[in-house]
């Protein structure tokens, strides 16, 4: 028993086990063209969210897959308490809604081909309406620390995030790992420079390997396959330069920070898969852009994102609040509204990486008893999806 | 933690003892500057004076850099020095380049 052990937090415990820390109803697109459709019925109903999103359309092969799973998992993301699920034609429509039926949550569908927006907007506003009246009838209820999924992506970073909020999120998996949460890392290009490092922290030579093949496909198959010049000119970013970060190595291994340093990653996901090996900590292969990553790894399962942030990023999420955390000492003073945990005393030695990382639990636990985040208190809900190639 | 030096915060951080670069922490700092400096790691002190104006966040060198060189930060390889560095100088894009892409 450590003293993390006993942390314990009022969440909502879903149908198939999970425990959210929001009770959202969804409004969600099958397609882009579904979006105007679920805009409305979020208008019509309050307390309801709409979250539009650019494709869905005549996407194939792992393309469509990853689509799939990634509007699937964001409806049954324990977060959400019912879904609404709006399509042009009923047959996507079906597939996603009875995917996330899995769950055992309420869902209902609508598609709009052969009755228009109006028809498709009146019913499902009536099933909105009513899963409005169920989701505000439900009550939190008392839930331990190891039923927390956690995830993790920094933005913006610079040499404060590997100095200071990195290893912040790095000493909070040391700790609540141990006690059986679920974490989740990812950001494969910008793992490049600490690939060696990263290999290493697999829990055996197997996952090892497979890690060290799915960073290299992406290096073979995207990076030098697309590249005109160099990178240099998108990773670093060109907030990256500003704030201090000269090279793509040098951001890896601040980067890896955020994994600490006893954590093992247990395996390897598919972006927005769910992890099915037990409780422990998972690479997810992702994008590095915020709020691609973020909607992955909610889509993932994961229920309250970690987000070290050096020059400043203000990504949020729609159905996951993202915790911002900062040992950059300008970014406090000039940003301080997108800062929930300030951890600029790292950088001045008056306060350590295990002090830093037990005011995070703690913000931790407060947001999963529900305190917003900044970035839901300034309506910050970026939901962008991940597109492998061109739609046909 | 007490500061390694009381009343005293540190003006450029080094996270590993085998680094030869080390960040501003501070705000402002100019050229000249005794900086205070502190090697995370282990807490140990010592003083280097800035040679130029350098924004937080940013790296400055620890000893003479040739070009030519490997940078090192977090005891690893973070790129190569592709122009000469003088100890106390500023360390960025157009003294150091990856060795990735």
């Amino acid at each position: 028993m450590s003293k993390y052990s006993n942390i314990t937090f009022k969440g909502f415990r879903r149908e198939n086990g999970r425990v959210g820390v929001r009770n959202h109803v969804v409004i969600l697109p099958v397609d882009d063209i579904s979006n105007a459709a679920c805009e409305a019925v979020a208008n019509n109903v309050k307390g309801t969210m709409a979250i539009p999103h650019a494709y869905g359309r005549l996407q194939f092969g792992e393309d469509l897959e990853t689509h799939f799973r990634t509007i699937i998992g964001t409806g049954a993301n324990p977060n959400v308490h019912s879904v609404v699920v709006i399509g042009i034609e009923p047959e996507w429509t079906k597939r996603i809604a009875d995917g996330i039926r899995t769950t055992g949550k309420n869902v209902a569908e609508f598609s709009i081909e052969q009755k228009g927006d109006f028809e498709t907007i009146r019913a499902a506003s009536w099933a909105a309406k009513e899963f409005v009246h169920m989701a505000t009838e439900i009550q939190r209820e008392e839930c331990s620390v190891n039923e927390l999924w956690v995830s993790t992506k920094c933005g913006e970073s610079d040499t404060t995030t590997g100095l200071g909020s990195c290893p912040t999120v790095g000493n909070m998996y040391d700790k609540l790992l141990p006690e059986g949460i679920t974490g989740f890392f990812g950001e494969t290009s910008e793992i490049t420079g600490a690939e060696h490092i990263c290999q290493k922290r697999a829990i055996n030579e197997e996952v090892g390997e497979r890690w060290y093949k799915m960073w290299k496909a992406y290096q073979d198959d995207v990076i030098f396959a697309h590249q005109t010049d160099d990178l240099s000119d998108s990773q670093p970013t060109k907030g990256n330069i500003l704030g201090g970060l000269t090279t793509i190595e040098e951001k890896a291994l601040g980067n890896l920070e955020k994994i600490g340093r006893t954590s093992k990653f247990i395996d390897i996901l598919e972006p927005a898969e769910a992890p099915n090996s037990g409780a422990g900590l998972y690479f997810m292969d992702s994008s590095s852009a915020a709020a691609e990553c973020v909607t992955l790894m909610a889509a993932g399962g994961a229920v309250i994102h970690t987000f070290p942030t050096g020059q400043g990023n203000v990504v949020g999420n729609p159905i996951v609040p993202v915790i911002k955390i900062t040992a950059n000492p300008r970014t406090v003073r000039t940003m301080g509204e997108h800062v929930d945990v300030d951890v600029s005393g790292v950088l001045r030695r008056e306060q350590t990486i295990d002090e830093a990382g037990d005011a995070l639990i703690e913000m931790i636990r407060r947001t999963a008893n529900g305190r917003n985040t900044a970035a839901e208190a300034l309506g910050h809900r970026e939901f962008s999806m991940t597109k492998l190639y061109r739609s046909a | 933690m007490s500061n390694p030096i009381p009343n005293e915060v540190p003006h450029l951080l080094v996270h590993e003892e085998a680094d030869n670069v080390g960040v501003v922490v501070v705000e402002g700092l100019t050229a000249g500057t005794d900086m205070l400096c502190c090697i995370t790691h282990d807490n140990s002190t010592f003083r280097l004076t800035a040679g130029a104006d350098v924004p937080i966040g940013h790296k400055i060198a620890l000893k003479d850099l040739k070009d030519g060189d490997t940078a090192i930060k977090y005891g690893e390889d973070i790129g190569k020095v592709i122009a000469d560095i003088v100890k106390g100088g500023h360390v960025h894009t157009h003294n150091v380049k990856t060795k990735r892409w």
